[in-house]
């Protein structure tokens, strides 16, 4: 690298990462800072708001978010860890089908998750734990699989197959191998899945029914309900502490497993299943299709159980909406395409400051989002731009600019681990070779991070577009997007309105699934000589 | 045409390279020879203006070009590992310094057509380089650093990961290409071999300075000192307080009789020389080469003598020449 010009490059740098400050200081602190300021302001003074975080409701709603949480998580390992398995060790045909489908439910909106689960599972408990319980394990599976499945890819047989020299059977090598050596991924999981689940909304607010609220419902409860801005702010406080005392339990667990290393996968990792493998591979892969192919097919047959009826009326007036329910889905793809822009502009500056910072050094505070949850920013933004000169409640915008604080975290996670595995060597050979500072970004970074970087916009799209927390808060009545739309259609009785809401429902699982497949071939097939 | 003088380089305040000079004529080839962390890779670095001096100048053609960044400076440089741009195929590679330059298409496509035919790769252009073999990458890697006719061709250990057969006929090809082509090279290797074959002249590094910069024969003739001489590959050092008797192994003949002064330990052939080693029988150890097949085997007694003209007096350790 040419360190021609130090003072230069630094102050670039700096300018590049103002963008990505200036944006998370108004859109992500401002409106936190409004929450918490509202929520510790007792008549003129400051003070903590004991009575409503020490109230028996408060310690039931925090032990119920907890504890669904953990047992989610549990269930998510079990269910998670045999597909992991096939995936990690095994090559049959079609495995790189089934690492793609099984990420089809990670991107999948919550809502139509839960919509999927209220036509999948009988009366009488379609609304209640075990539908929280199956929707969450359902979502979370590919995080499970994916990290644990690609580090066990990563294992190789060879330790394996020392340990098996040194007279290990396959019940030893498990606990003394390859259990030890998963523990890093499996404690990244875990700690991701648990904070899912427990910062989880949609979900809970379809499917958990009477009595059954976690922090999030219960703040989305109190603000847009009740009216009760207080309590609300509380309650965020509340959330904001489990949060980071999560968020630092995984750190630390992180700290002391090692963490979970990006590598390669291990050359001699997988082979063919063998004699009784091959049935657990088979049995495996056909419990994993039909958990994943039952619930959207139902959701189909959902959205005809009134013949083609509910399809037809997507095109009408509606008394639940202001608009047709086909101008929530183009409402979505504008808000959608405009946030996942501005994520992939926003999170790719930060993503390329960070990549040149120490490493760790700034990535939690990129991460605070993730885990500060949707809903609490739908409600600081409530609360914080209502006024002059900051009223900007009634600007369109402010929906994608909610969308893509949700996403950019994701995008920073995909782009700056693709940004620091680009050999520093690249860019001096291509200075030796005549290009400039500039000229050497261009022509070896963003070709090298153009992949990266269209499945972080696929991604962002597809979270921007099935937004929920942040989007039910702040979308106006005549600008309601899918998911929007799709809750105020659960809401209302009568298998008409349940058939039109399984209908967009479909549609927002294909436009989810469409886009963020498209984006990331397209990105894929950008590679041309010259 | 190239000069490096009083070069500085220090890392957290330790230094890399410490007050280094080097001269290189037009179209020599100088090998900087050294240890791994001796700082010859920094040096080299340097000179292609990837990294700036603390202290030093560096001169082209007369012309300080210290204030000149990389890209401006017409200096070409073929890494360790070669490093080729994994997202462009060949041809790519091989044109990206001419498209850096704007030439024009049709010039830049016979260019790449000539360069790749040069280096024994014609009609390759379109292959993706992620598919070539380890020594495929290392030619595209010079076809690509050669292919803006820079001033002057630096090489980071060249042949560092290839295995033998394939490093010794690369090795023999770039000899050929540079004085075909009449390059000025600037060559760094941790290998005395590669020095030797590659360096009209070598300069031999250590600790961030150039200890002696001479020819591979006056290298090896007359070392500037016990260091140098046990780097290069000398056995037959005698250490008194502060100056070393370094006895070439060629100046030693070792002849098998009865009586005899010595016994062999050990016979080694390499190639067309045999290594002989004997153990004195007042103590210590000799090592010679012979070309001969008859030479003595291992428990032989042998006879020892010296030709005066392979023995030289240095001392154990010296500073460098400046």
């Amino acid at each position: 690298m040419d360190k021609g010009r130090p003072a230069l490059r630094r102050a670039l740098l700096v300018a590049a990462g103002l963008v990505p400050a200036a944006f998370a200081a108004l859109f992500f602190a401002y409106p936190f800072t409004t929450i918490l300021v509202r929520g510790l302001r007792d008549g003129g003074s400051l003070s903590l708001p004991w009575d409503v975080l020490l109230s028996g409701e408060t310690m039931q709603i925090l032990w119920f978010t907890t504890w669904q949480a953990a047992v989610s998580t549990v269930l998510t390992l079990a269910a998670g860890l045999p597909l992991a398995w096939v995936v990690g060790r095994f090559t049959f045909r079609g495995r790189g089908l089934v690492r793609a489908l099984v990420l089809v439910p990670f991107v999948l909106p919550t809502v139509v998750v839960a919509t999927a689960f209220l036509a999948l599972l009988p009366e009488g408990v379609e609304r209640g734990l075990p539908a929280i319980l199956a929707a969450h394990v359902f979502f979370n599976v590919a995080v499970v699989t994916r990290i644990v499945g690609t580090a066990w890819e990563g294992l190789g047989r060879a330790p394996w197959e020392a340990a098996a020299a040194l007279g290990a059977g396959p019940w030893q090598r498990l606990r003394e191998v390859t259990l030890p050596l998963l523990t890093p991924a499996l404690s990244a999981a875990a700690s991701l899945t648990f904070l899912f689940c427990f910062t989880s909304f949609g979900v809970v607010l379809i499917l958990g029914g009477p009595g059954r609220s976690t922090l999030e419902t219960e703040i989305y409860a109190q603000a847009a309900r009740a009216f009760d801005l207080r309590t609300a702010a509380a309650l965020s406080l509340l959330q904001l502490t489990a949060v980071a005392v999560a968020l630092g339990v995984a750190g630390r667990v992180e700290a002391r497993t090692g963490g979970v290393r990006t590598v390669v996968a291990a050359r001699d990792a997988l082979r063919r299943p063998l004699g009784r493998e091959r049935a657990a591979v088979t049995a495996v892969l056909i419990l994993a299709g039909t958990a994943l192919a039952l619930p959207l097919a139902v959701l189909v047959a959902r959205s005809f159980d009134t013949g083609t009826t509910a399809w037809r009326r997507l095109f009408e007036e509606t008394p639940a909406l202001l608009v047709t329910p086909w101008h929530a889905v183009l409402n979505s793809l504008l808000f959608a395409a405009v946030a996942a822009a501005l994520a992939v502009a926003v999170g790719g500056l930060a993503a390329a400051v960070l990549a040149r910072a120490r490493p760790g050094s700034l990535d939690t505070l990129v991460l605070l989002p993730l885990g500060a949850s949707a809903v609490m920013l739908g409600f600081g933004f409530l609360i914080a731009f209502d006024e002059a000169p900051l009223d900007f409640r009634s600007s369109w915008w402010l929906v994608p600019v909610a969308q893509s604080l949700v996403a950019a975290p994701f995008v920073v996670r995909i782009v700056a681990p693709a940004l620091r595995s680009i050999d520093p060597r690249l860019r001096e050979a291509a200075a030796v070779l005549g290009a400039s500072p500039a000229r050497a970004w261009r022509e070896i970074d963003v070709p090298l991070i153009a992949r990266a970087a269209g499945v972080a916009a696929g991604f962002a799209f597809a979270i921007a577009l099935g937004e929920f927390g942040a989007t039910v808060f702040i979308a106006r009545a005549e600008w309601p997007t899918l998911p929007v739309a799709i809750f105020r259609f659960l809401g209302r009785p009568g298998a008409e309105n349940q058939s039109l809401a399984a209908a967009l429902a479909v549609c927002l699982a294909t436009l989810t699934v469409v886009a963020a497949t498209v984006l990331e071939r397209t990105a894929a097939g950008r590679r041309g000589p010259l | 045409m190239l000069r490096a003088s009083g070069i500085c380089v220090r890392f957290d305040g330790l230094p890399a390279v410490d007050d280094a000079t080097i001269d290189v004529a037009g179209g020599e080839t100088l090998a900087v020879l050294g240890p791994s962390g001796c700082g010859k890779s920094t040096l080299l670095r340097v000179i292609a203006g990837l990294q700036r001096p603390d202290e030093g100048r560096v001169e082209l053609d007369g012309r300080d070009v210290g204030g000149v960044p990389a890209h401006r400076r017409g200096v070409g440089m073929m890494f360790q590992d070669d490093v080729l741009f994994p997202h462009r195929d060949v041809a790519g590679n091989v044109a990206f310094g001419l498209r850096m330059a704007r030439h024009p298409a049709t010039e830049i496509e016979r260019r790449v057509g000539e360069l790749l035919d040069l280096v024994g790769l014609g009609g390759m252009g379109q292959r993706s380089v992620t598919s070539l073999s380890g020594g495929e990458r290392e030619r595209v890697a010079l076809a690509r650093a050669l292919a803006p006719e820079p001033r002057v061709l630096l090489l980071d250990e060249p042949l560092g990961s290839l295995d033998r057969p394939l490093h010794d006929r690369l090795l023999s090809e770039l000899e050929d290409l540079f004085s075909r082509l009449g390059l000025t090279v600037v060559a760094v290797t941790h290998d005395v071999a590669d020095a030797f074959a590659l360096g009209g002249r070598v300069a031999v590094m250590r600790a961030g300075r150039v200890v002696q910069a001479a020819t591979p024969d006056r290298l090896w003739a007359e070392p500037a000192d016990a260091w140098v001489a046990r780097f290069l590959g000398h056995a037959n050092i005698e250490e008194h307080a502060d100056m070393a008797v370094v006895t070439r192994p060629e100046a030693v003949r070792l002849t098998v009789a009865r009586g005899g002064a010595a016994t062999i330990v050990s016979a080694e052939r390499r190639g067309p020389l045999v290594r002989l080693c004997a153990r004195l029988d007042g103590g210590g150890e000799l090592e010679a080469v012979t070309t001969s097949i008859d030479h003595p085997d291992p428990g032989d007694r042998v006879n020892v003598e010296i030709d005066p003209a392979g023995v030289v007096t240095v001392p154990t350790w010296s500073e460098p020449t400046g």
